[in-house]
């Protein structure tokens, strides 16, 4: 530093530059210096296609579950007597001898086979059946509350059955749709309870750590122990196969809950301790934050994110679950409709083979637990914006 | 000095901070370490005291020991200022809280030591408004004030800490620091992390802010040239212990404890370069959880004598310095010499 | 600086970007030097200049994609046989495939690299040894697993790791940060590699420590007649390592000079302002000028001169029309700057 310079040196050189530009980051959007943590997970979330996607087509299937009585055309407990395993109604558009254009269905008639003596179901090609919309059928109260007999759509004769019908002659689209309230709903209230049970249990054992940590940890891992489905399988066995649906559902998700939590709990102790050493913690404290206001400001705000990511993907766990359960019969027992229930009907081999419509509610649960992951998968990229 | 005799604005004494830990993997042991081992300091208001000292000597836990983020296991901290003398390490609740006012710290990592959901004005605002102090439209004023003193402006109040470089970040965390105009300021390895055309920044900044507004300063860093550059006095720390300590030209140029020269002979010159050279003093740093009879400096001193081994060694005033070493009358050390040019 | 007997690499215009969302970054934007064995180049700038990449070009380490070396020559110069007299054989690695054998081979036995971070250069469920002489089995054909294990317990000793023998079989993490680089050097070195890359390798380290290690590499360098190039940050410890000096600002190099000329003369404004914004141990104590400004983004696209925004000296109208070319202002002294 030998070498003194003949520079002048202007007095206050660490003045603020004009234009902060970001290392790292295109300068181009303002709004992103304003960003909010939410905001930046929306923003990268929105960049992820799939989940985006994903979480549009779940909003449909839950608003489909919730309007099951609108949007079916039928009942759930309706019987086509007569038409008993009936294959789905194919709807078509272009009507025959130009009579126009607009969905329709042909009438179905039933023969019996002279040779095998079974029905066999063919088109009637004769009988157009076009589909009507805002369709006058059966009473229902919407949301039980508004009494109306509005359907989307509906026939005024004959019947549209779009994904057949079961062996008591109902239609299973619409069943389809019911089921989805019990499916769909378990793995939210289930998911509830088990986030309550795990942020409380979880901080706790985080927060004040020593004892309580230790016996709440001994627990987690006693559960953790407990293989799930033989557990659950006998824990619902166990319930009085009489109790009324409403009880049975929420006894159901509570079994499953037992297990749900304990992950749960370990990613809010995991982030309890280590937002607890992060350096702005422990400055909140020197300025003389509460414990409160350093958990609800400093720490929890921390993992939300990652708490909504674990969730979003214990809700498939839970649907499969309880399908798993329904499904070998210890779970939702008929005639309460969810997919487990529907399932059943597609247990023998037969079923499989001939009357492969009675399958559809289990592409509705695969299709369930892709969409929870897609969605999953794009929240876990988008939850912490400040990963460096 | 002038008429009476002014008290120091914090006494240390022996202050101490043990640490259990557990050692090993298949049979757990519970391990002492002494982070922080009988340590006495003074600080005069309005001084610089810079501490240094490797790695794991307890430098940080010094600091957080004088500000209450840590409770000591012992010994005692004093605060002398016009409001009387009080007992920092006996405080509970309000008390404790007001005397937080008078004590903060910066933290060395920008990243971590903001709150990546809050923004600037939460931040910084967040002192005055768990003390009750502003809220609403004056807390607003009185962080812009204090913002723009650290060279932030208004337009910054609602951005997160993401839109911030590393240097404008420290910014935010001296802007939290200052905000409840406090006495002391601990300052842990501030420029540490930051780009060496940054660091210059925030140091002046820093000397500028203390001379507005009297603060004192305990800078801790491992950066000889930096705490050259800074402060008034300076303090050795190894293993825990206050090896030296005195005012800085002095301490730099006539080293009184052999670890004091071994550092200074580890930092590397930009003027009288030495290319290999040096005579690097070998070994490894202490384990806190096992210290050496005798001094702590022992299995690295090139000086020891069988009566190091047998006994600590006093801190006593040697010339201008502090020092804690048996030979600190007799020993000629080497420092540095500073270019006369 | 010609001495062709011992030229070992050759960076010729060097450009690596990086495509990415958000734009281009051109890391390293036509970059040239020579390094000869038995010297050492010493590379400092800012963060995010580009020294890493630079390093890590020669190696072709940059991740691809989202990087690409799209410009430039990389010439290693490789002698079959030891000593002098032997066939020189030269090859461009930027015409070698990434991951190739011959590129593998280039990596672990004719250039040695060390790393910042000690931490995350060894995998932790392999111990110390074992992860060094796996190395040396792999390229060198025909030695048997005792031989190596001999070498590395004498590699070990070298690097000045106590009780070698005993410490080979230990795992990472019952080494300190300081054994940990000792380590890594022992690994970079098994080969006898003819070059060593030392990419910010104290940085983590303590004073003492790094000074320790400091010595080591300058001890093996000479005993070995290494090229040496050794990058950080750290103004003084780049001037204790090397001979002569690049410093690099936004992908380019600002000024390249001997050790003594960078520190004694700097010339260019960047290095005079970095100079007069760091504190020194020994110099005149006075008020620091911090660089005014802050780093322009990587994505910015920058006409002229990258240091006119915050350069003190700059013309506007002539600096930032076009890039100044790299000049040598005296022999040996090249600056990139109109005002020389
Ligand atoms: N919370 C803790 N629990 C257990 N040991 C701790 C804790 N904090 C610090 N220590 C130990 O105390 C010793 C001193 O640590 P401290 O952080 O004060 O050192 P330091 O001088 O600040 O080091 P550095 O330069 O690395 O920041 C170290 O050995 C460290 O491992
Ligand atoms: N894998 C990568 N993907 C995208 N950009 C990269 C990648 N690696 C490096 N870069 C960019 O290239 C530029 C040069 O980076 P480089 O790592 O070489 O900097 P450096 O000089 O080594 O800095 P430091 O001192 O921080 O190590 C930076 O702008 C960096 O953001
Ligand atoms: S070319 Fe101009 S802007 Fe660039 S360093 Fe030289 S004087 Fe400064
Ligand atoms: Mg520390
Ligand atoms: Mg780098």
């Amino acid at each position: 530093m030998s070498s003194q310079t003949p520079i002048a040196i202007p007095q206050t050189p660490e003045a603020p530059p004009e234009t902060i530009i970001e290392p790292g980051k295109a300068a181009t959007d303002e709004r992103y210096y304003y960003a909010s943590q939410w905001q930046l997970i929306r923003w990268r979330f929105s960049r992820h296609k799939a989940a985006v996607v994903s979480i549009v087509l779940l909003v449909i299937l839950y608003i489909l579950a919730i309007f099951a009585e609108f949007f079916s055309p039928y009942t759930p407990d309706t019987r086509f007597e007569g038409y008993q395993s009936a294959p789905p109604t194919p709807i078509h558009w272009i009507k025959p001898n130009g009579g126009g254009f607009g969905p329709y269905v042909f009438d179905t008639v039933r023969e019996l086979d002279k040779e095998t003596f079974k029905y066999i179901y063919q088109p009637d090609e004769t009988k157009v059946l076009p589909i009507h919309f805002f369709v006058h059928a059966e009473p229902y109260k919407l949301l039980g509350l508004i009494r109306t007999d509005i359907h989307l759509f509906g026939v005024k004769e004959g019947r549209v059955l779009l994904f057949g019908s079961d062996r008591l002659a109902r239609d299973v689209f619409t069943r389809t749709l019911f089921g989805a309230r019990i499916s769909l709903s378990i793995g939210l209230v289930g998911v509830f309870i088990s986030f309550v049970l795990g942020v409380l249990l979880g901080g706790i054992s985080g927060y004040f750590g020593g004892v309580v940590d230790d016996v709440i940890q001994r627990v987690i891992d006693f559960l953790l122990a407990i293989p799930g489905l033989p557990l659950w399988m006998t824990l619902s066995a166990a319930l009085p196969r009489d109790w009324p649906t409403l009880k049975l559902y929420f006894a159901i998700t509570v079994i499953l809950s037992i297990l749900g939590w304990t992950g749960l709990a370990r990613v809010v102790r995991g982030k309890m301790l280590a937002l607890r050493e992060e350096d702005y913690t422990l400055a909140a404290r020197g300025a003389g934050a509460s414990a409160w206001r350093i958990i609800t400001r400093h720490l929890l705000p921390g993992f939300t994110s990652h708490l909504i990511v674990s969730i979003t993907f214990n809700i498939p766990g839970m649907i499969l679950s309880e399908t798993a359960l329904s499904f070998i019969g210890v779970g939702i027992q008929p005639p309460a409709v969810s997919w487990g229930t529907l399932l059943q009907d597609a247990q023998n081999l037969t079923a499989v083979a001939q009357q492969t419509w009675l399958m559809i509610p289990a592409l509705f649960v695969i299709g369930t637990v892709l969409l929870f992951n897609f969605v999953g998968d794009g929240l876990r990229d988008a939850a912490d914006p400040y990963a460096r | 000095m002038v008429n009476q005799p002014q008290p120091p604005l914090l006494e240390i004494q022996n202050l101490k901070k043990y640490f259990s830990a557990q050692r090993g993997f298949i049979r757990r042991q519970l391990v002492t370490v002494k982070a922080v081992d009988d340590v006495n300091l003074q600080v005069q208001a309005g001084e610089t005291l810079g501490i240094v000292g490797e790695s794991g000597s307890g430098k940080t836990t010094l600091g957080r020991c004088i500000t209450r983020l840590y409770e000591p296991t012992g010994g005692k901290v004093y605060l002398n200022d016009a409001g009387g003398r009080i007992s920092v390490t006996e405080l509970e609740g309000e008390d404790l809280k007001r005397f937080r006012r008078k004590a903060q710290t910066i933290f060395q990592d920008p990243y971590s030591s903001l709150n990546p959901r809050m923004n600037v004005l939460q931040t910084v605002g967040e002192p005055l408004l768990v003390n009750k102090l502003a809220k609403g439209k004056e807390l607003e004023e009185r962080v812009t004030e204090t913002i723009l003193q650290v060279g932030l402006r208004v337009e910054h109040l609602q951005r997160y800490p993401h839109s911030f470089s590393g240097g404008q970040r420290q910014r935010i965390g001296i802007a939290r620091a200052l905000v409840l105009q406090p006495e002391v300021i601990v300052a842990d390895e501030p420029v540490s992390a930051l780009d060496v055309s940054i660091q210059a920044q925030v140091l002046n900044l820093l000397i500028d802010l203390q001379q507005k507004y009297r603060l004192t300063y305990l800078f801790i860093s491992h950066a000889m040239s930096v705490v050259r550059y800074i402060s008034d006095r300076i303090a050795v720390m190894y293993a825990g212990k206050l090896v030296e300590l005195g005012p800085k030209t002095e301490l730099l140029e006539y080293p009184r404890h052999p670890y004091t020269e071994v550092l200074l002979a580890a930092v590397p010159r930009t003027a009288q370069r030495h290319r290999g050279k040096r005579n690097v003093t070998p070994g490894e740093p202490p384990d806190l959880a096992n210290l050496p009879k005798g001094c702590v400096f022992v299995p690295r001193c090139k000086y020891a004598q069988d009566i190091c081994r047998a006994q600590a060694p006093e801190l006593r005033q040697v010339g201008t310095n502090l020092v804690s070493c048996h030979f600190a009358e007799s020993l000629h050390l080497q420092g540095i010499k500073f270019e006369t040019t | 600086m010609t001495d062709t007997a011992n030229l070992f690499l050759e960076v010729d215009n060097l450009k690596t970007y990086f495509f990415l969302h958000e734009g281009t970054v051109k890391a390293v934007d036509g970059v040239s030097f020579n390094l000869y064995k038995g010297r050492s180049l010493g590379v400092i700038g800012e963060s995010g200049c580009g020294k890493s990449v630079t390093a890590h070009s020669i190696l072709r380490l940059v991740p691809s994609p989202p990087g690409r070396e799209v410009d430039g020559k990389i010439l290693l110069h490789l002698h079959e046989g030891s000593n002098g007299s032997s066939t020189e054989e030269i090859v461009d690695t930027l015409k070698l495939e990434r991951n190739g054998p011959k590129m593998r081979s280039i990596r672990g036995k004719e250039i040695g690299m060390i790393f910042q971070e000690p931490m995350t250069s060894f995998s932790p469920v392999h111990t110390i040894g074992s992860q060094i002489m796996e190395n040396l089995l792999l390229h060198t054909p025909g030695i048997s697993k005792k031989e190596a294990r001999d070498r590395t317990i004498e590699m070990l000793q070298r690097v000045g790791i106590a009780r070698a023998h005993q410490q080979v079989d230990a795992y990472p993490h019952q080494f300190s940060g300081g054994m940990r680089q000792r380590a890594m050097i022992a690994m970079a070195l098994i080969c006898g590699p003819s070059m060593l890359i030392g990419d910010e390798p104290t940085t983590a380290l303590d004073v003492t420590i790094q000074a320790q290690i400091l010595d080591l590499i300058n001890d093996l360098q000479a005993e070995l007649n290494m090229a040496l190039m050794y990058i950080s940050h750290d103004l003084a410890v780049v001037g204790e390592m090397s001979d002569e000096i690049i410093v690099m600002y936004l992908g380019l190099v600002m000024e390249h000079a001997s050790t003594d000329e960078i520190f004694d003369n700097p010339l260019h404004p960047y290095t005079l302002a970095l100079w007069r914004s760091i504190p020194t141990i020994e110099g005149k104590l006075e008020r620091l000028t911090p660089i005014s400004g802050t780093l322009p983004s990587p994505f910015a696209h920058i006409p002229g001169c990258p240091f006119f925004s915050r350069c003190e000296r700059r013309i506007p109208g002539t600096c930032d029309a076009a890039l100044p070319p790299l000049k040598e202002v005296a022999p040996g002294h090249w600056v990139r700057c109109v005002l020389y």
